[in-house]
């Protein structure tokens, strides 16, 4: 009886297990993109329980264990006040990512409504908006950010700030180019014909169209903002010690490199496998969700 | 075609005006006190309010915009708080270096990624696109400071092969001296047959052109991979197809062609873009250029010199973009319509 109630739950799950299994060597690189940023997502919320050091990501100075290559106690090494490698890069999974969080939060709810109108609304409005998004796109993101950055004084709310001001002019572009195609459409008449106000039309039937793109566009961003962030913090402008950034981590790495290799070479590894990882999940986002770029990209 | 350049450089006018407003901000708003930075950290009260009226801070706002309006298009750029000398004399004394590595890295970029976008495309979900693929995202996912300090470590620490600071050995030049006719000491060798200059200037390139490369490689290689597996699918390949003409000839002669366009536009974006990513690089290779210039004034917070880094990289930036649409413009009349 028990066992004929189970037998088929047990043949759904292995089906299931098995399609997956199917998809992942079918998109090898996208399941191995998948994998990190879970792992990626684990290591940042349990960090204190998996670090090897809890105390010492950020404060504690060992005067007798310092500048110590990878052992079996500290795998990736000890930097030079004695601090466990491994575990700084753990513990710095909960900055970069959670900048990279907040930057596209903010140059969403900045750029989204902007486009929307401009879009919509076309006109004067349009022009404006339009040209200047021109203006900030006309200044390497990075560049914009480093010399915003550089007359603030450097927190981590300064670092996002400075980003974020560089990044809103992306999805005002983007959701203006969306809005302004949908403008002449028959329903978006139909309900102006039925007398729907202006903010609701934009609210309700503009802007669902817009969102797949932007979904789109902030994965395949998260890595850029993850680079430029930690490109602010190895010039100094970023988060500042003893913080556990990454970027900051190489940067201090560096006055002893040539003699200790493993300073910068974890912390940077961790940088790069981050952005990776959100790049091909970005990708992998883009041909499931954007027909015309399927196969293509 | 008059009436569409005139349209574009007046909107490449507008864009430039848009930037000096934004560094003129970062100059002069955002700073809690520019003076007190300006006058040192040991300045004295009359030593500060001196420096608030050389820099004209005691003025309204609009006479400090006017003024420095036209001191930019007067080419007074400000004065750098660290080296005490004209901000646009500096730069333009960094200019050839960055130029230099900006320069090797595009060509790196094109040299390896249309081959590779290419092969990638001929062979589309197999084993070989694959490994592309990965090359390419990983470029463009690279940290550049971190690629600079573990290629050191390899190629310079453990190998010996590459020299770690400079752009050429400072022992050459008391042997003889170094020509200075473009500035960019690997050409100026070449067009002196300098040959030990040409050798040594070419040795320190390779290692910071290569770590500049490694964004441009990944976008040219998806972008040439991306454009010829479209034009593939067309309608006019089909029919070179049944011609008789090979895949590969169909890809390398043909798609390639339509991919052109789109990739001369993507490689002024990424030499912008590439501009910017010298300020992690070329300090660590101590390169004298405009990044290692923009990191120092970074480090020590010479706010005019930040400011004109900015403009320079922009105004750069619009008159390439401008000179791609206007060329595009021309040799593909199909723009000027939409």
């Amino acid at each position: 009886m028990s066992a004929s109630v189970i037998a088929p739950l047990e043949v759904a799950s292995s089906s299931r297990l098995r399609r997956t299994l199917l998809w992942m060597r079918h998109n090898p690189m996208l399941s191995a993109g998948v994998i990190t940023v879970g792992a990626l997502v684990l290591i940042a919320v349990f960090a204190p329980l998996l670090a090897p050091f809890p105390g010492d990501a950020s404060v504690a100075t060992h005067p007798f264990s310092v500048l110590q290559a990878p052992t079996w106690l500290h795998p990736f090494g000890t930097d030079e006040v004695g601090r466990d490698i491994l575990s700084r890069v753990m513990y710095g999974a909960r900055i970069s990512p959670l900048i990279a969080v907040a930057v596209l939060l903010i140059a969403t709810v900045v750029g989204v409504p902007l486009g929307l109108v401009a879009g919509y609304f076309g006109g004067v409005l349009d022009d404006v908006i339009m040209r200047v998004t021109d203006i900030f796109l006309a200044v390497p993101a990075l560049l914009l950010a480093l010399a915003l950055s550089s007359v603030l004084t450097p927190t981590i709310g300064s670092t996002i700030a400075a980003i974020s001001v560089t990044w809103w002019p992306w999805y005002a572009r983007l959701v203006r180019g969306e809005a302004a195609s949908i403008r002449g459409r028959r329903y978006i008449e139909s309900c102006r014909a039925l007398g729907i106000p202006r903010w609701r039309i934009l609210w309700r039937h503009v802007l669902p169209n817009a969102t797949t793109p932007v979904l789109v566009q902030m994965s395949l961003d998260f890595g850029t903002v993850i680079l430029t962030a930690s490109a602010l913090s190895f010039l100094g402008l970023g988060v500042q010690d003893p913080s556990p950034d990454w970027g900051l981590m190489v940067s201090e790495g560096q006055a002893y490199f040539l003699t200790n290799w493993w300073l910068v070479t974890f912390p940077g590894l961790a940088i790069l496998i981050t952005a990776l990882a959100f790049n091909i999940l970005g990708d992998g986002l883009r041909d499931r969700l954007d027909p015309r770029h399927r196969m293509f990209q | 075609m008059t009436r569409y350049a005139l349209r574009r450089v007046g909107l490449s006018i507008i864009v430039v005006g848009g930037v000096m407003v934004l560094t003129f901000l970062i100059s002069h708003v955002i700073p809690a006190d520019p003076a007190v930075n300006w006058a040192g950290p040991h300045a004295s009260a009359s030593q500060i309010a001196r420096a608030r009226v050389i820099l004209g801070l005691n003025r309204p706002i609009w006479s400090q915009i006017l003024h420095y309006f036209s001191g930019i298009l007067s080419g007074n750029w400000g004065i750098s708080i660290r080296t005490h000398r004209s901000v646009l004399s500096d730069l333009m004394q960094a200019v050839p270096a960055s130029l230099e590595l900006v320069g090797a890295a595009i060509v790196i970029a094109v040299v390896v990624g249309i081959p590779l976008g290419l092969v990638s495309a001929r062979y589309a979900v197999k084993f070989p696109d694959h490994v592309v693929r990965l090359f390419a995202v990983i470029g463009v996912s690279m940290p550049a400071f971190w690629l600079a300090l573990i290629l050191q470590l390899v190629f310079s620490r453990d190998l010996h092969w590459f020299p770690t600071a400079g752009e050429y050995n400072p022992v050459l030049a008391y042997a003889h001296p170094i020509p200075h006719i473009t500035g960019i000491p690997l050409i100026d060798g070449l067009l002196r047959w300098d040959w030990p200059l040409v050798t040594s200037s070419f040795q320190h390139l390779v290692l910071p052109a290569c770590v500049v490369a490694s964004y441009p490689v990944g976008v040219v290689t998806r972008m040439v991979r991306a454009k010829v597996l479209e034009a593939s699918e067309e309608t006019h390949s089909q029919m070179i197809r049944s011609l008789g003409f090979t895949e590969r000839a169909l890809l390398g002669r043909f798609a390639l062609r339509l991919a052109w366009s789109p990739v001369v536009q993507v490689l002024a974006l990424v030499f912008a873009y590439s501009l910017a990513n010298t300020f992690l690089v070329e300090a660590v290779f101590d390169w004298p250029g405009l990044g290692n210039y923009a990191a120092q004034s970074i480090e020590t917070l010479d706010v005019p010199a930040i400011a004109g880094v900015t403009l320079f990289v922009a105004i750069v930036y619009v008159i390439l973009n401008l000179l791609v649409d206007l060329a595009q413009a021309l040799f593909d009349p199909r723009v000027l319509i939409s």
